[in-house]
């Protein structure tokens, strides 16, 4: 009944019924949208605009001028354009069902992998990529984790035939988890969470400094983990901090900085909070891990973790937010929409899931935000995107390429409305 | 064994203290002494309210004869001069387990290997082996002598003492602390019973959890009733908890939640306990007070946490600063209030080196000197309902410790501790008495004044003079030189100093004490009490004080009733109902005109599926439906405070799903800073947990012996359940309808707690809960509840219920899942976020429930997923919220809408209440405002401002600090499963 090899071929049977939706083709004709809302992604909303796409990228983007329109064109009274939602420091193609060990992909043994890869692991067809196309995510970072240095990560879109043709920045990012000098730990006296002192604090630091400078000085050319991180002092690759400490966030920047590194990209939450402003004047970007969290402490403020992103953007920090895992990670967009309550314009927050992201992930160039010679990766939304509430999806993009939003979710939808034969 | 305690007995006979057994047989001559002791000059402290000053004790046989005045001695004693002693009735110890051997220890609960489910004790025992009430301490009793003295250190002289050691922890003992053979301590051998909530060594899986905990006593207590009717077992432990009712009962907690459970224990079956608290009685105090029990209090003090940089207060629980700021103040609380109690020593491992010391700090924190004394001496003997000790009037057992200065002086030292007359050294007294002398000296006169300064002894002149006076002290032998001259020489015995001979003429008389000996240390400044939140944690700070007549103005008022949205309306709120709803209701109407022009006001969220405000979540019998979760109901938890933040104001708290049949839910309203008891709703329906499938099956443990392992098992268990629970009912209806006589003659059935509630759910009297996720499992208990003649009344979680809304819909039921979680596990592969929709437009009663902690203060957000995801309108989806979980739990008739005569459980929100951009601006429970989001800003700035004058303040102190902070405690969730050693997950998928 549980043996992995049972599994194993539950999971097979299962994928072989559940078809993934197919790869959309190369744009061959160029397309126009007329009378849209467009977010540009870079603080801007043009009302009443016009979008014109061809071989893949943007060709016009401004107000309506018939001359420009090429190809069919499609008028989008009352519909928004926003530029594809970019899902970073994500899991998404390394895992299926959590609680199944068989489907997992995502964790190496060991404390030092920085050669391990995310890239060539990437399931194209994981089930649980369409759910996020329908709510507007058509990139992804995807990122190891564990271990102190936890490997490489790549940015992939989501609409691909295998990982090959999904990436779209290959090995863009090492990934370390910057230990804290205490860890958290459950004290049966007290009965409560306790933080205890990890005695191999030390030694975890020194490991990571030391696989840092050996790389820089280069004497094992034929070593692969030090390989793995050469890359990041020729800027080839990114430098990801992962500290949950404001000790650790001061500790791991002064040290990237000290040996040359000088824009590590933070990834944290609510502890950046003490620390803002060795942030800013460090001048490194961050990446929010998670918004919709309950506040750190019992005495934290009621919504903090709502409002770190803002806090963060507010002081001219370069910011992202994402949302950890991937299984409720479709509500990237509405952790954005959460950060408006507390207190960000709606096009801040837009940028917190598109260009500010591009930026860090150093993609900007072609994605993250809507422009002329950009990537045309983009949807169309019958209303507010970053709003639950009476927003659904018209289209979406990738590279030019309209791709199929359904998947099964909407395909058992509709069984079954149809089986109860309910009304629209 | 034997041997060595025979050895043992004789080297006791012939040791120092030549103790003699009457029993016993002498290897020599008798020695039989009959002794007589008077110890003269004493200050006798004879009881906390009684001093007696500068008389003779005198002491015979171990008990107290007589007191005489002006220094007299009585014929035949033996004199020892107790000039400068303070004497105080010996300390009694109501918790001790000195003597004892150690309880085993158990390893931790783990969902990992096979399950324990059946006792590994051999024997006539309890079939569940927390339950030991069998046991006697005195059987194992064997002085300690170590033990003994460290107790006689810190001022105790007899102790009661037991094995700590399971749930029903069996007798104690009340032994002497002298160094005497155990047949000479042991004062009494079964003189208590004692009881916890923490199973101990107990191999045995069940109870796991507190709710278990209470569950099991209850049911030992009805088992113990049926037991002395029945005639076909034998159980040693039903016996003995039936042999032992006329002693008294000592309950240990760890937590005021459990020091109000032991009170709903007594209430029921008529028991009253002597509570030992966890010290912690100041967080919740007018509850605690309120049980009227009588308490045993350590002297637990919480450190401070340690703040090495100004970044570390990142990782300090406010929480945790304020319990090291006002646990001082405990016994002050709880004496300010009448309690009567009892004091021990504090709970760490220090708590007995430190408790005089602990001692003094609640008196400077404003416990009376003499309620202290009450609360070691007075109190617990009775308690104990011991005339003999715990006072010194005359035929006291000569129990007393002997202190050089008042014993709640600072620099006050224990001297000696005398047990049943036998004196026992615990510091030298000086050699001299310090104060005045006269010193003559060849017919001069010196007024001199005598201290001891860190032993060394230091002579004054109390006038001005030229001459100088230097002594020294080697023993006994006192050399005293004046003005350099030579030196002279003395023996010193009780106290007198006699000078040897010299050519010289010289004496050295004592005159007058000093006053650090006579006067207790002058008016010591007794601190303040500081402001304390209720709850005991930071937002308890939250003013939530409302006048009882409170009035919206010009609402958008979302009514869920059929007159639907209501533009610019307002809503009088009077004694915590909705009284009207009208458009220009008068302002003087009320108390309270909030304006709420612009914004949208609805009825309360209510959560269907909650695990926040519990200590507790899970237990492990298949059939746990005798757990109530309204016995772990903790109004502390922040959750509550945040869920207001969040617009809910009721839910319903499940049990876990580690079983088929889970325990009993309990249904809360989020008032903030009440009782466990007050949170609960009044006259609400009784609902139980279910639970299908993965989590019950055991999937995730590879090792697990627990049936059921299939979903065909799960089937099983249910029929089974029922069946039994059919039968149950049937031997009672039978029993009931016996006719007067004949009920005299026949013994009544068995009752069975978990039967009960069984029987409940057939009759409807209960209501289902049931966690289920793929159509074939509910498709079955359909089924099952159809062949049973019940319904099922709510399908929770149910991400398949897309599958079978039209079944479910035949058979009635309801359905709360989530709004679009899915891939956590393998049995939601096939969830879709259209599912809620889909059941709600099929015709069930269908609500989005939350089991987080996090998303439950989102569930508006939650809802308006339903909107996207199968296109329900925007008052369907709002009532997934609020009117359908008020439906599900039966509540409609009071909440889940805005409509005259219901309850004022209100919410004024920011922007439409199913926008992301909302947020809560009041939360309103029965017309309390408990969440105020115009408020928010300064309390968060005042908490964080106590906060840092508290680190301040506790660095300053100079106190030892603890290692580091507390960081908030983990949320609960369906699979959670907390013990005393853990808290464990059932499954790492996302259901966290």
């Amino acid at each position: 009944m549980k043996t992995p090899l049972f599994t194993l071929l539950t999971l097979l049977i299962f994928q072989a019924d559940a078809i993934r939706p197919k790869p959309a083709e190369p744009q061959v004709a160029p397309e126009t949208f007329i009378n849209a809302t467009i977010h540009t992604g870079e603080g801007d909303v043009l009302k009443n605009a016009m979008l014109v796409i061809e071989s893949g990228q943007i060709t016009y983007l401004g107000d309506y001028q018939q001359t420009q329109t090429k190809g069919q064109v499609t008028d989008l009274k009352q519909q928004h354009i926003y530029p594809g939602f970019i899902l970073t420091n994500t899991n998404l193609g390394l895992t299926e069902v959590d609680a199944v060990n068989a489907s997992i992909d995502f964790k190496e043994t060991g404390e030092l992998n920085p050669n391990v890869r995310t890239a060539i692991a990437y399931n194209a067809d994981s089930m649980r990529i369409p759910p996020m196309r329908f709510n507007g995510i058509l990139l992804a970072q995807v990122v190891p984790v564990g271990g102190l240095v936890s490997g490489t990560s790549s940015v992939m879109q989501l609409d691909a035939w295998n990982w090959n043709d999904a990436l779209i920045q290959n090995n863009d990012g090492l990934h370390v988890n910057w230990p804290a000098q205490r860890t958290k730990k459950f004290d049966y006296a007290t009965f409560s969470m306790k933080l205890e002192k990890d005695k191999n604090y030390t030694d975890k630091v020194t490991k990571i400094k030391t696989l840092f400078k050996d790389a820089q000085a280069g004497h094992s050319p034929d070593n692969i983990k030090l390989n793995a991180v050469s890359a990041v002092f020729n800027g080839d690759k990114q430098v990801y901090i992962h500290a949950n400490t404001p000790k650790a966030i001061i500790e791991s920047i002064e040290f990237m900085q000290s040996i040359g590194i000088q824009k590590p990209v933070l990834v944290t939450d609510s502890a950046a909070l003490p620390v803002i402003d060795f942030i800013i004047s460090a001048e490194v970007p961050v990446i929010v891990s998670s918004v919709h969290d309950l506040p750190q402490r019992t005495d934290s403020p009621v919504e903090q973790p709502y409002a770190v992103a803002v806090k963060l953007q507010q002081a001219g920090v370069l910011t992202a937010v994402t949302y950890p895992g991937s299984m409720s990670a479709r509500n990237l967009g509405f952790t954005a929409g959460t950060t408006v309550a507390q207190g960000l314009d709606k096009n801040t927050a837009l940028k917190m899931i598109t260009f500010n992201p591009a930026k860090i992930l150093k993609i900007d160039d072609r994605y993250g935000s809507l422009a002329v010679d950009k990537s045309a990766t983009f949807f169309i939304s019958s209303g507010d995107a970053l709003d639950m509430s009476g927003q659904q999806l018209k289209a979406a993009y990738i590279d030019g390429r309209k791709i199929d939003l359904n998947g099964k979710q909407q395909k058992l939808y509709h069984r079954y409305h149809d089986k109860y034969q309910l009304t629209e | 064994m034997k041997k060595t305690f025979f050895l043992l007995l004789i080297s006791f006979t012939a040791g120092a203290s030549g103790t003699q057994l009457p029993t016993g047989t002498v290897n020599g001559v008798q020695d039989t002494r009959h002794s007589v002791l008077a110890l003269t000059h004493a200050t006798v402290h004879v009881s906390p309210e009684k001093t007696l000053k500068n008389v003779t004790v005198v002491i015979e046989d171990g008990r107290i004869r007589e007191y005489l005045e002006n220094s007299s001695v009585p014929d035949h004693a033996v004199v020892i001069n107790y000039r400068d002693m303070h004497i105080y009735p010996g300390f009694i110890h109501l918790d001790a387990e000195v003597g004892l051997p150690e309880p085993a220890k158990r390893p931790p609960f783990s969902w990992g290997g096979p399950e324990t489910l059946q006792t590994t004790v051999d024997g006539a025992y309890n079939t569940n082996e927390a339950i030991k009430a069998s046991y006697r301490a005195a059987d194992d009793f064997n002085p300690s002598q170590k033990a003994s003295r460290e107790l006689r250190e810190a001022g105790f002289t007899s102790a009661l003492t037991h094995r700590h050691d399971g749930i029903m922890r069996g007798t104690g003992a009340l032994v002497s602390l002298a160094d005497e053979p155990a047949q000479l301590t042991v004062l009494a051998a079964q003189a208590s019973q004692h009881w916890s909530f923490d199973k101990g060594a107990s191999k045995q899986d069940y109870p796991v959890s507190l709710m278990g905990a209470v569950a099991l006593i209850r049911q030992t207590l009805l088992d113990a009733n049926w037991y002395t009717q029945q005639n076909q077992m034998t159980d040693l432990d039903l016996a003995a908890l039936n042999n032992n009712t006329t002693l008294p009962h000592f309950f240990s907690v760890d937590n005021w939640q459990q020091t109000l459970l032991t009170q709903k224990i007594s209430d029921e079956f008529g028991l009253t306990f002597v509570v030992k608290t966890a010290g912690d009685s100041y967080q919740s105090l007018n509850p605690v007070v309120n049980t009227g029990q009588t308490l045993i209090v350590p002297l637990n003090y919480p450190k401070a946490p340690e703040v090495n940089s100004i970044l570390d207060s990142y990782h300090v629980e406010y929480s945790d600063l304020k319990k090291w700021q006002v646990a001082p103040f405990n016994t002050r609380l709880l004496a300010e209030k009448g309690v009567r109690f009892a004091l021990v020593p504090g709970d760490n491992k220090k708590g007995l080196t430190t408790f005089l010391s602990d001692l003094r700090k609640a008196v400077t924190h404003g416990l009376s000197e003499q309620t202290a004394l009450a609360a070691l001496t007075t109190v617990p003997a009775t308690i104990l309902k011991r005339r003999d000790i715990g006072h010194l009037e005359k035929g006291a057992r000569a129990d007393f410790i002997a202190f050089d200065q008042p014993i709640f002086n600072d620099k006050a030292q224990l001297k000696d501790s005398w047990v049943y007359g036998e004196r026992m050294e615990i510091n030298p007294r000086l050699p001299l008495s310090e104060g005045n002398y006269t010193l003559t000296l060849d017919d001069t006169s010196h007024q001199i004044s005598v201290h001891f300064n860190k032993g060394q002894l230091t002579l004054k002149p109390n006038q001005d003079t030229d001459h100088t006076f230097q002594a020294k002290m080697d023993g006994q032998l006192f050399t005293l030189i004046v003005d350099e001259q030579s030196p002279l020489m003395a023996w010193v015995a009780d106290g007198q100093i006699k000078p040897l001979p010299t050519d010289r003429d010289w004496m050295m008389t004592f005159i007058q004490q000093s006053e650090k000996v006579t006067q207790s240390d002058s008016e010591k400044t007794v601190k303040d009490i500081p402001n304390i939140p209720n709850p005991f944690t930071a937002y308890g700070l939250a003013n939530s004080a409302t006048p009882d007549k409170v009035l919206f103005k010009h609402a958008t008022v979302w009514t869920n009733e059929d007159g639907g949205v209501l533009e610019n309306t307002d809503v009088l709120v009077v004694d915590g109902r909705i009284k009207t709803i009208a458009q220009d209701i008068a302002d003087n109407k009320a108390d309270l005109v909030i304006d709420a022009k612009g914004k949208y006001l609805t009825s309360g969220i209510i959560d269907e599926h909650s695990h926040i405000a519990l200590l507790s979540v899970n237990d492990v019998a298949v059939n746990s439906s005798m757990v109530r979760m309204q016995d772990v109901v903790n109004p502390e938890d922040v959750n509550i405070y945040r869920n207001l933040a969040g617009g809910v104001t009721a839910a319903q708290l499940l049990h876990g799903s580690a079983n088929p049949i889970g325990g009993q839910s309990a249904l809360v309203k989020m008032r903030w800073g009440v009782s466990p008891q007050e949170m609960l709703i009044d006259g609400a329906d009784g609902f139980i947990k279910f639970a299908l499938g993965e989590n019950v099956k055991r999937s995730r443990n590879q090792q697990s012996v627990r049936y059921p392992l299939t979903r065909m098992g799960v089937e099983q268990v249910y029929r089974d359940a029922f069946n039994e629970a059919q039968k149950y009912q049937t031997a009672w209806d039978d029993y009931n309808n016996l006719s007067r006589s004949k009920k005299k003659k026949t013994s009544p059935p068995r009752r069975d707690l978990a039967m009960e509630a069984t029987a409940e759910v057939i009759n409807q009297e209960r209501f289902i809960s049931c966690h289920s996720y793929v159509q074939s499992e509910i498709s079955m208990l359909i089924h099952v509840a159809d062949d049973f003649d019940f319904k099922v009344n709510t399908f929770t979680h149910i991400l398949e219920g897309y599958k079978v809304a039209d079944q479910m819909k035949a058979h009635g039921v309801g359905a709360s899942t989530f709004a679009d979680w899915w891939a956590y596990k393998w049995e939601v592969n096939e969830a879709i976020p259209y599912n809620a929709a889909i059941m709600d437009q099929v015709g069930l009663v269908t609500a989005i429930n939350s089991d987080s902690a996090e998303m439950s203060r989102r569930l508006n957000q939650e809802a308006a997923k339903t909107i996207k995801y199968g296109g329900l309108t925007e008052p369907e989806a709002w009532k997934t919220v609020t009117l359908n979980p008020a439906k599900l739990l039966h509540l409609d008739d009071r909440m889940g809408s805005i409509k005259e005569g219901k309850d004022a459980d209100l919410v004024l929100w920011s922007d439409k209440p199913l926008s992301i951009y909302a947020q809560a601006v009041k939360t309103m429970v029965d017309g309390v405002i408990y969440f105020d989001r115009d408020k928010l800003g300064a309390l968060e700035k005042t908490i964080a401002a106590e906060k840092t004058a508290l680190i301040k303040q506790s660095q300053a102190s100079g106190e030892e600090k603890k290692p580091q902070a507390d960081v908030a405690q983990p949320t609960l969730h369906c699979d959670s499963l907390i013990t005393k050693d853990a808290i464990l997950a059932l499954d790492n998928g996302a259901e966290s």
